[in-house]
């Protein structure tokens, strides 16, 4: 079990300056993300795009905001639980709360801070009948471990980078490989396609272009899937996996069955500290909602501020806590 | 009106709602709709990145073409159609006056 203050759920740049201001008040964070690195869709979304409405920063990439976060972080010494989802919440007799995550990490915290952006990233799943029949049973959206297809007939369908990536990839270690792909050429890294069309052409590897995945078959698990092609006409092929790829969308995820007062995909949250309607549990950044709520991220680095003065109010409601300038303190790393 | 179009939504049900579009204050067609009470994401803000605010063009009143990083975001699109185009990197034109568009998302 993690024992910490504050449990952080989403580690977008919300989520990380959360650990500098509660870092300030010697509350100490663990963060929880489903995306295997921090950084929320700054990372994950458009790492190379310029922000320009960080107070003090004419012009930043999201990746290095993201990566300065971090920095002004670490003194305050945060933990981590990357590539898992928070899927269920506890609250304990003393008020304090137990957050179990998808891969049955338990984390006991005094208070819960939800910073989830927009939700999870989950993967997009094709209109495919009967897909989600079969996932876990030869269906898989992300590729964690690339032996298991090993000597195995695996499909792969998408046309981006991660699509292109995964089908060089495992070029040699499927039986068999097959790329299915809607369009007729690829706009991914053109290395990357020149590279893949080269394996077709070898005969290492098939590319099926301009075709559309319609059906999956099976008894138990994955056996068989039936795709289209421009002309119209459909066949099968069989096959042990398959993988669509077409990238990541965010879902609000299992939090909505959490109790939280939800209006239109958000939380409602007070302004004072920006805590939910259960004690305890606060939400900042794009996840919450109320008068005049902005979806920025300077919006986001203020509401870390005051819901950390919250939190240390709930945690310690003898204590005196006056507010400190870094100027006049520095920062007291731990 | 000067500077005000008319774009329909299709809805589920083949009824099409019209929605009065201004053409001079730079919104995307994206805005519009969210500003409309349809529940598109819009989760990277209009940058085509995200394809939430995927739409299909139902009648094209003449779209300008779509850029690379549109086409590009559309190709991850599970539910890409013939017709598909992502809201957010339609400026609307004054030419653009009965557009016709269906949502569909990014599912």
């Amino acid at each position: 079990m993690i024992t910490t203050d504050i449990c952080v759920i989403g580690a977008g740049p919300v989520g990380l300056f959360a650990i500098f201001e509660a870092g300030l008040l010697k509350l100490r964070c663990h963060l929880i993300d489903v995306l295997p690195q921090v950084g929320g869709q700054l990372s994950e979304i458009y790492p190379k795009k310029p922000i320009y409405d960080i107070p003090g920063y004419p012009e930043v990439l999201a990746q290095d905001l993201i990566d300065n976060l971090m920095k002004q972080a670490e003194p305050f010494k945060p933990t981590f639980s990357l590539g898992e989802r928070a899927d269920e919440i506890e609250r304990q007799e003393d008020g304090s709360f137990i957050t179990t995550s998808s891969d049955g990490t338990k984390i006991h915290s005094q208070v819960i801070c939800i910073a989830g952006g927009l939700g999870c990233f989950e993967p997009r799943k094709p209109a495919v009948e009967d897909l989600e029949k079969f996932e876990g049973k030869g269906i898989t959206y992300m590729i964690k471990d690339p032996e298991m297809f090993r000597d195995k007939k695996v499909i792969l369908a998408g046309g981006g980078d991660s699509a292109l990536d995964w089908t060089m990839y495992l070029a040699s270690i499927a039986s068999e490989l097959t790329l299915i792909h809607r369009n007729s050429s690829f706009r991914g890294a053109p290395d990357s396609a020149d590279k893949v069309m080269a394996l077709a052409d070898q005969g290492k590897i098939k590319v099926l272009l301009n075709s559309n995945l319609t059906k999956v078959h099976g008894n138990g698990s994955l056996q068989e899937v039936s795709i289209v092609d421009k002309e119209k006409n459909t066949y099968q092929m069989e096959t042990d996996y398959l993988v669509p790829l077409f990238g990541l969308s965010p879902k609000l995820g299992p939090l909505e069955n959490w109790g939280l007062e939800i209006e239109n995909g958000a939380l409602i949250v007070n302004t004072k500290d920006f805590e939910t309607n259960i004690p305890g549990i606060y939400a900042i950044g794009d996840i919450n909602t109320y008068p005049g709520k902005l979806k920025l991220i300077l919006s986001g680095f203020h509401e870390a501020a005051l819901m950390s003065h919250g939190a240390y109010r709930r945690i310690f409601p003898d204590k005196v806590l006056n507010l400190k300038y870094t100027t006049v303190n520095g920062v007291q790393a731990f | 009106m000067e500077n005000v179009i008319t774009v329909y939504v299709e809805e589920e049900n083949g009824e099409r709602t019209p929605i009065e579009v201004p053409t001079d204050m730079s919104l995307s067609l994206m805005e519009v709709l969210k500003g409309s009470g349809y529940p598109i994401e819009a989760t990277c803000g209009g940058m085509a990145l995200c394809a939430t605010c995927h739409v299909a063009i139902i009648h094209d009143p003449g779209l300008h073409e779509a850029q690379d990083a549109e086409l590009d975001m559309l190709d991850m699109v599970p539910n890409l159609t013939d017709e598909s185009r992502l809201s957010c990197q339609i400026r609307p034109e004054n030419a653009y006056d009965g557009l016709v568009v269906k949502i569909l998302g990014d599912h």
